[in-house]
């Protein structure tokens, strides 16, 4: 069995696991799953407007995976996507309040807002890695409840008068079309998928086919080699921080910009940061992979919102496969050595 | 308001809000001082708070005013049992620990909202009858001041938190067990070559860390907020987390930010009702641990080093 075709099974096996572990909690708890799938496939593509609403989870999905999926190749582990995520949106609506300007200059101007802060909330990780050798898992957990906080107290004492959410963004910095809405009955689908699947492209030329690409991929895969062949260690840490960053707060913009419009207090997470993780492994931290795997986890999450109401099941079923999911790409170890065996039998 | 009457109101409050933290971060330093890190944290006080509040509305009519003090037991076998899927997956099936975490708390979050939605069929329990009440502790209550400002209108579990605490710092440095946790999480390869069990001394510090994030999370539960929702457990884990590194990781130390975390949480909520504190935004106070835990980490506070080989999967033969 070649490498490549190991690296496409495992998490397709990993996929098939979750799906039957969350069968036999459904069969265990006395749910049909059979209604429950149904429910979900409906849900997720049954008629235009969930077609559009699937379409529009896809897109901060694909944006916080390739956040994600970016860092990793660089052999850092961005956990702190949510809080990005969070500053991002925060940026794009308060730009998107703050001027009066034509659409082709305010638009760009809120979305590379959110590109900007997400960087700046990425840097912080970055630099402390490189300067100070500090774990950026620990740094980026922290800064994700700083910046829950911090934007939760601008939206109530900078943005508003007290208030738990903002108005909504002006025309000329929304990325809401009447068109794409109309095509999909209504749904909250926005240009803002363009944009996602741009930034696939981006990540896969910048990573293959640019010497600096090179570069942060030889980091990834062995910092001594990189540094002997004289790269710099440090410098490309940063910068593939600030990279994962951007993409973040793109996907903050999308629902800042696109989705809501507006920016609402928070009393947890939103969730959109994790499910980046999720979508980078399952996708093997390639461009392709993570849109697809995006296109899946946002298929499921917008399912999942059709269980309740059509089959009965709560829709959390989907939060407990998609974390199955998780636990299965993290554990391939034991998929890999399973189809070693597989091949070795094959072979005999 | 008098000083006197200030620090009656928030040494209890202080307590109250660090001894989930306590809990919690004790079970951090369990795993990693045996080298597994544990994101899981939070998804294990979920667990527990979920585990204790069920136990507690089903059962409280048996047991009566023992009703906590059991679900708590509950709480902490639950919280243990649930951490095997980490050590399964991380000194097992050598998954990467952070992920293998993440997933911990996505399967947490989503399995204990699924069984609220499943036993109740609504996305909240009820609030419990019979939760940890305020007590006064007989004989201490009667020392001068001290008494009035420790010991009146406090609660049994944060005296509980500090004492395990102890037991643990007791258990980690000054007994045969505590040394090998250490040793496999500071070169494992060396604790193998002098005959100590690895994998089953990693496997007994991810179940601790379990069962005491158990505890943690049915002390939150029924101390503070007396029901399970999904906005029951926000980020105590991963405070307790942060309380365990700003205590580099030892368990005096993770008491100590516990508690200093504790402060700054019970501040931020009580904190307007507090003359000199009216003017401080609470935003500060919210992120204070986090900030904290940052400059510790960087070196600006004594900088915090994690055991050598926290996070390293352990095979055999390999250089």
């Amino acid at each position: 069995m070649s490498k490549r075709l190991k690296n496409i099974l495992t998490p397709i096996i990993a996929l098939l696991l979750g799906i039957i572990v969350g069968t036999i909690i459904m069969i265990v708890t006395g749910y049909n799953p059979l209604d429950a799938y149904a429910a979900l496939w409906e849900g997720a593509l049954g008629n235009p407007y969930y077609l559009g609403e699937t379409i529009r989870q896809i897109t901060p999905y694909i944006l916080a995976g390739l956040a994600v999926a970016f860092a990793f190749r660089v052999g850092l582990f961005n956990i702190g996507v949510e809080g990005q995520f969070l500053v991002g949106w925060l940026a794009s609506v308060w730009v998107g309040l703050a001027f009066h300007l034509p659409k082709f200059i305010h638009l760009p101007l809120a979305i590379i807002s959110a590109m900007v802060a997400g960087a700046l909330w990425a840097f912080i990780p970055g630099l402390l890695k490189a300067r100070f050798r500090v774990h950026e898992v620990i740094v980026t957990i922290m800064m994700n409840y700083i910046a829950l906080y911090v934007c939760n107290y601008v939206i109530q004492n900078v943005l508003t008068n007290g208030k738990e959410r903002t108005g909504n963004v002006p025309d000329s910095a929304s990325l809401a079309s009447p068109w794409l809405q109309s095509l999909t009955q209504n749904s909250r689908l926005h240009w803002g998928i363009v944009i996602a699947i741009i930034c696939c492209f981006i990540m896969w030329f910048l990573l293959e086919k640019t010497t600096r690409g090179f570069e942060l991929r030889a980091v990834g895969f062995n910092q001594d080699a990189a540094h002997y062949a004289g790269m710099s260690v440090n410098k490309n840490i940063i910068l593939s921080m600030v990279i994962s960053g951007i993409f973040a707060g793109l996907a903050g913009a999308m629902e800042g910009l696109g989705t809501f419009g507006y920016i609402a207090m928070k009393s947890s997470f939103t969730g959109v940061g994790f499910n980046g993780i999720a979508v980078a492994l399952l996708g093997g931290n390639t461009a392709l992979g993570v849109f697809f795997a995006a296109c899946l986890f946002g298929a499921l999450e917008v399912g999942a919102l059709n269980m309740p109401l059509a089959a009965g099941v709560p829709n959390e079923l989907v939060d407990i496969i998609i974390a199955l999911i998780v636990f299965f790409v993290a554990a391939s170890y034991i998929i890999r050595v399973f189809l070693e065996r597989i091949s070795k039998k094959e072979a005999k | 308001m008098s000083f006197m009457q200030i620090l009656m109101i928030i040494v209890p409050s202080t307590l109250l809000w660090a001894a989930p933290l306590v809990f919690t971060a004790l079970g951090g330093v369990f795993s990693e001082r045996s080298g597994v890190i544990n994101i899981g944290l939070e998804g294990l006080m979920w667990v527990g708070a979920f585990t204790s509040i069920v136990f507690n509305l089903t059962f409280v009519h048996v047991f009566g005013n023992a009703t906590p003090w059991i679900a708590l037991l509950v709480a902490m076998l639950a919280g243990a049992v649930f951490s095997l899927l980490h050590a399964v997956a991380a000194i097992t099936f050598r998954a990467d620990h952070t992920v293998s975490g993440v997933a911990i708390n996505l399967l947490a979050t989503g399995l204990t909202l699924f069984l609220v939605k499943f036993i109740y069929n609504k996305g909240e329990t009820d609030i419990i009858q019979k939760g940890f009440n305020k007590i006064d502790i007989p004989v201490l209550k009667d020392i001068p001041i001290i008494g009035k400002i420790f010991f009146q209108n406090t609660y049994w579990v944060s005296f509980l938190a500090i004492i395990v605490a102890i037991i643990a710092w007791y258990i980690i440095y000054k007994t045969p067990f505590g040394l090998r946790l250490r040793s496999v999480g500071e070169h494992p390869m060396a604790a193998d070559t002098m005959g100590i069990n690895v994998t089953k001394m990693r496997y007994i510090g991810v179940i601790l860390s379990g069962a005491l994030g158990g505890i943690g999370g049915g002390v939150y539960a029924e101390a503070i907020s007396s029901n399970f929702s999904h906005a029951t457990i926000s980020g105590q884990g991963f405070m307790a987390l942060a309380a365990m590194i700003f205590g580099k990781w030892h368990p005096l130390g993770a008491m100590g930010a516990a508690i200093f975390f504790g402060f700054a949480q019970s501040l931020s909520i009580i904190g307007s009702s507090l003359p000199f504190l009216k003017s401080i935004p609470s935003v500060y106070l919210l992120i204070a641990p986090y900030v904290l835990t940052i400059l510790a980490l960087t070196g600006f506070i004594g900088r915090a080093e994690a055991p050598k080989a926290d996070g390293v999967h352990y095979i055999k033969g390999s250089r």
